[in-house]
């Protein structure tokens, strides 16, 4: 490897977030024309360190050199001059505007929006972006979104950029675009900050991999010089194995039929469209789709959350007597046993309340029990304490409000939560979207001891490869219909990615 | 027929003209993400201060100069309502107080303000009434042009209007332009769509947040000022203003956040406003009905939010940061 020259050398930097530090003395030197994977587990401090480069935050101490002089970002617009951008996890484009309006926000001069449009278009060809300027954003998928925010960090002039979790919301096809993208630009001599917990990613796409843990700087190393098992012992501290168990499933009953489900929005579109399965106790479903095709419509009319406009949802139980689930109010659902844990997009939304403490928040699930008009309190704290041993969610206690954890661990409290509750039927959505290793496997084991207990799991999830190796069986959507299902053991990546996005999976080559 | 028509179209616009400044400075503001409910007590902070300048002026005065006898009290005016929106922006942006109690706080504050001084000025004058008289002064802002009442219908409806009201609909002509083509008003959409964003693209927001609303606030106490200066004739009285601070809120709703939409809505919320004064819609002599038709331009604005909910349009919905403060540094 020839001598490259660090564009980006970070000394010392701490940050804390009152009594918690998220960083702590941390060294990182970032070299141009290369692709550094930062790793490291949720809460470990990635994208606190990535914000003080890129302006969001201010150090509380240390010093950052750019081409080794040394430099003091205190906001956005210092980065960009500085040539550096980010990209965040949570978009930051504004709805209602277009893709050039976002493009050219906060630039000074005047505003001639041809000259935009055109200066776009040259990006976009340069490296292969498909962006229309006129484009308004809400009406954009998610990966025409992150699009948008790389062509606005160039238009900046940005040879420094840092992606936060850029492949979370993408589906493997846009995936592979997406890293054809930062390849190009790569070896264009840009600089490339990609952070991210999942280990495929780095070993496929990264030059060099830097490793945080728990606030702290743990080493970096060439990508081709180490491994998988290497990178997950450093962040994590210790060794955990990285095979998800997948045991045979003891004796399946069927659980819940469904069958012709058709669903509609509020807006008259069409979500789901005669979707029938069965899912089995003892087994996992996995369901397959990209984003927004019915998924969260799926689980919330088994929970009985969603109207629905025909067919049929049977609940078996043990003894062979069926009860009909629609048209039942979702108290009665959740009575039988049916338990659903969505995890949405802003963690917050559904399920959780922000300013309540964990304690409270299990309470919302538990304030039925007891006697007379007050509520029982030890039990749910109980609980709390239980998830907070059992999952270990780093928090200062269990009457800290849910909303000053971080992202991880308050996905640890909800999917804790509804584990916790002893469910016949357990629907899951994205149990670990943007979870760490560390912490998804812990999820794993609980949903497989869950299985093992004879429970009906159904998962919704967006990491194929996890989907892969955990469902028994899964169910692959495509717009709202079902396009297969398939074996777990059998199926691969392939062939179900083909029918995500094409009814059938028919082979059109 | 004709000239009941253009009589009555020129009562509508001058009912009008203060709605107009008030909900033009309300959208400005509300485009930053500031929901500022302290702008009835700003316009009669603005009346009240524009009062203050043009009595004291009156009163020593010995000769009245018309430029100073429009300066004065425009400047003192203008001044009122700055310290206004500054005390809201102070609160809300730096200290980041709810927005909705600060607002009506200040809309108590000004009104209070307003009644106090107007209180100490009538028996300051030795006005046998419970009202002050500024005739001199308002002679001045009521200047027209000298042709108008030659042009007939033309001139009642397009000519007749004081220097104020054609500022009125200028300023919301620019405010319109500004908000949709430059640059400024790109970066204010952004700050009052998504804070967040608009910081991480370089926009100082709190500077946009007090700029917006510190404007906007001056814009709206010239909506005072002309109520008093004007439409009243220089007469002063405690709570005359009315509720007319509440109809330019009511206003930015009925316009979708587009101040250049204003010019119109504004006269036909005046044309409204008067059915019920002028007696002009037949009451069969009882004066209740008078009070329902007193309700018809906030009946339309619940139409026009109950229509524009239905069709959801992105772009027609309220900024969507609006009341929210905005921290850097919140997790």
């Amino acid at each position: 490897m020839e001598e490259k020259t660090a564009a980006v050398m970070l000394r010392d930097i701490s940050k804390s977030f009152g009594p918690v530090k998220a960083n702590d003395r941390v060294w990182l030197d970032i070299y141009r024309g290369e692709i550094l994977a930062l790793l490291g587990e949720n809460g470990s401090g990635k994208t606190t360190l990535m914000n003080m480069l890129s302006g969001i935050y201010f150090p509380d101490e240390g010093q950052i050199f750019v081409d080794g002089r040394e430099v003091v970002i205190r906001s956005p617009k210092d980065a960009f001059d500085l040539g550096i951008g980010m990209i965040h996890q949570h978009f930051k484009l504004v709805d209602v505007f277009s893709a050039a309006e976002n493009v050219v926000l906060g630039l000074q001069g005047k505003l001639d929006m041809k000259t935009v449009g055109k200066r776009i278009r040259e990006i976009c060809d340069a490296y292969g972006f498909e962006v229309d300027p006129e484009q308004k954003v809400y009406d954009m998928s998610v990966s025409q979104k992150q699009q948008v925010e790389i062509v606005k960090v160039l238009y900046r002039g940005a040879d420094i950029l840092i992606l936060d979790e850029p492949t979370a919301v993408l589906t493997p096809q846009e995936t592979d675009k997406l890293f054809a993208v930062l390849r190009n630009m790569r070896d264009a001599g840009k600089t490339i900050v990609i952070i991210t917990h999942k280990m495929h990613e780095v070993e496929e796409l990264s030059d060099r991999v830097a490793v945080l843990r728990h606030g702290q700087f743990m080493g970096d190393m060439l990508t081709k010089d180490t491994n998988a098992q290497d990178m997950t012992s450093m962040m994590v501290g210790h060794s955990i194995s990285l095979n998800i168990q997948r045991p045979e499933p003891e004796n399946p009953q069927p659980r819940i039929v469904v069958e012709g489900l058709t669903v509609r929005s509020i807006d008259g579109i069409l979500k789901l469209e005669d979707v029938s399965f069965t899912a089995r106790s003892g087994e996992i479903l996995g369901i397959a789709g990209i984003s927004g095709c019915g998924q969260k419509e799926l689980l919330e009319a088994i929970a009985g959350l969603q109207p629905v406009e025909k067919g049929s949802i049977r609940y078996l139980h043990d003894d062979g007597r069926e009860e009909e689930l629609i048209g039942k109010d979702p108290l009665t659902i959740a009575d039988l046993g049916v338990s659903l844990s969505f995890v949405p997009e802003d963690r917050l939304g559904m399920g959780l309340v922000g300013s309540m403490d964990l304690t409270d928040n299990m309470a919302l699930r538990s304030y039925r029990r007891g006697k007379g008009p007050f509520l029982d309190r030890g039990f749910p704290k109980r609980r709390a304490e239980w998830v907070v041993n059992e999952l270990s969610v780093s928090t200062p206690g269990v009457t800290t409000p849910v909303r000053r954890l971080s992202g991880g661990n308050v996905q640890k409290v909800l999917v804790g939560r509804e584990i916790a509750s002893a469910p016949k039927v357990l629907l899951t959505a994205y149990a670990v979207r943007g979870l760490d290793i560390g912490a998804s496997y812990t999820i794993y084991d609980m949903i497989n001891l869950q299985k093992e207990k004879g429970v009906a799991v159904i998962y919704v999830g967006e990491d194929l490869d996890v989907l892969l190796e955990l469902s028994d069986r899964i169910l692959v959507l495509c717009s709202g219909k079902v396009s297969g299902l398939v074996d777990g053991r059998t199926t691969n990546k392939r062939e179900v990615g083909m029918m995500m996005t094409r009814l059938g999976g028919g082979k059109s080559e | 027929m004709l000239e009941t028509l253009a009589f009555y179209i020129n009562r509508a616009v001058q009912q009008g003209i203060p709605l107009l400044f008030g909900s033009t400075g309300e959208t400005l503001t509300e485009k930053s993400g500031n929901l500022n409910l302290g702008i009835p007590g700003i316009m009669y902070a603005g009346g009240i201060c524009g009062v203050i300048g043009a009595f004291f002026y009156e009163r020593g005065a010995a000769v009245m100069n018309p430029f100073p006898a429009v300066f004065i009290p425009l400047v003192c005016s203008l001044a009122g309502s700055l310290l206004m929106g500054l005390l809201y922006c102070f609160l809300t942006v730096s200290l980041r107080a709810n927005q909705n109690v600060t607002g009506l706080a200040i809309t108590t504050f000004g009104v209070g303000v307003g009644n106090f001084f107007g209180g100490y000025l009538i028996k300051t004058s030795g006005s046998s009434v419970a009202s002050l008289a500024l005739n001199a002064t308002s002679a001045f802002f009521r200047k027209t042009l000298p042709f108008a009442s030659k042009l007939g219908a033309f001139g009642t409806v397009f000519l007749s209007y004081s220097f104020l009201a054609y500022l009125a609909v200028i300023v919301s002509l620019i405010a319109g332009i500004l908000l949709r083509r430059s640059r400024v008003g790109l970066h204010l959409r952004a700050v009052g769509e998504n804070p967040a964003t608009a910081d991480a693209a370089g926009i100082n927001v709190n500077r946009y947040k007090y700029g917006a609303t510190c404007i906007g606030s001056m814009i709206a106490g010239l909506g005072g000022l002309y109520y008093v200066m004007d439409y009243a004739s220089g007469i002063w009285s405690n709570d005359a203003f009315g509720d007319r601070g509440w109809l330019a809120i009511a206003l930015v709703i009925f316009t979708i956040w587009r101040p250049d939409t204003g010019v119109l809505a504004s006269i036909l919320y005046g044309g409204l406003y008067i059915l019920s004064i002028n007696n002009i819609l037949p009451t069969g002599g009882v004066g209740a009905v008078k009070e329902l038709y007193k309700m018809l331009p906030y009946v339309m604005t619940i139409v026009v939010l109950v229509l524009t909910s239905i069709r959801n349009k992105k772009e027609n919905q309220p900024p969507a940061a609006l009341g929210l403060s905005y921290f850097r540094e919140e997790r």
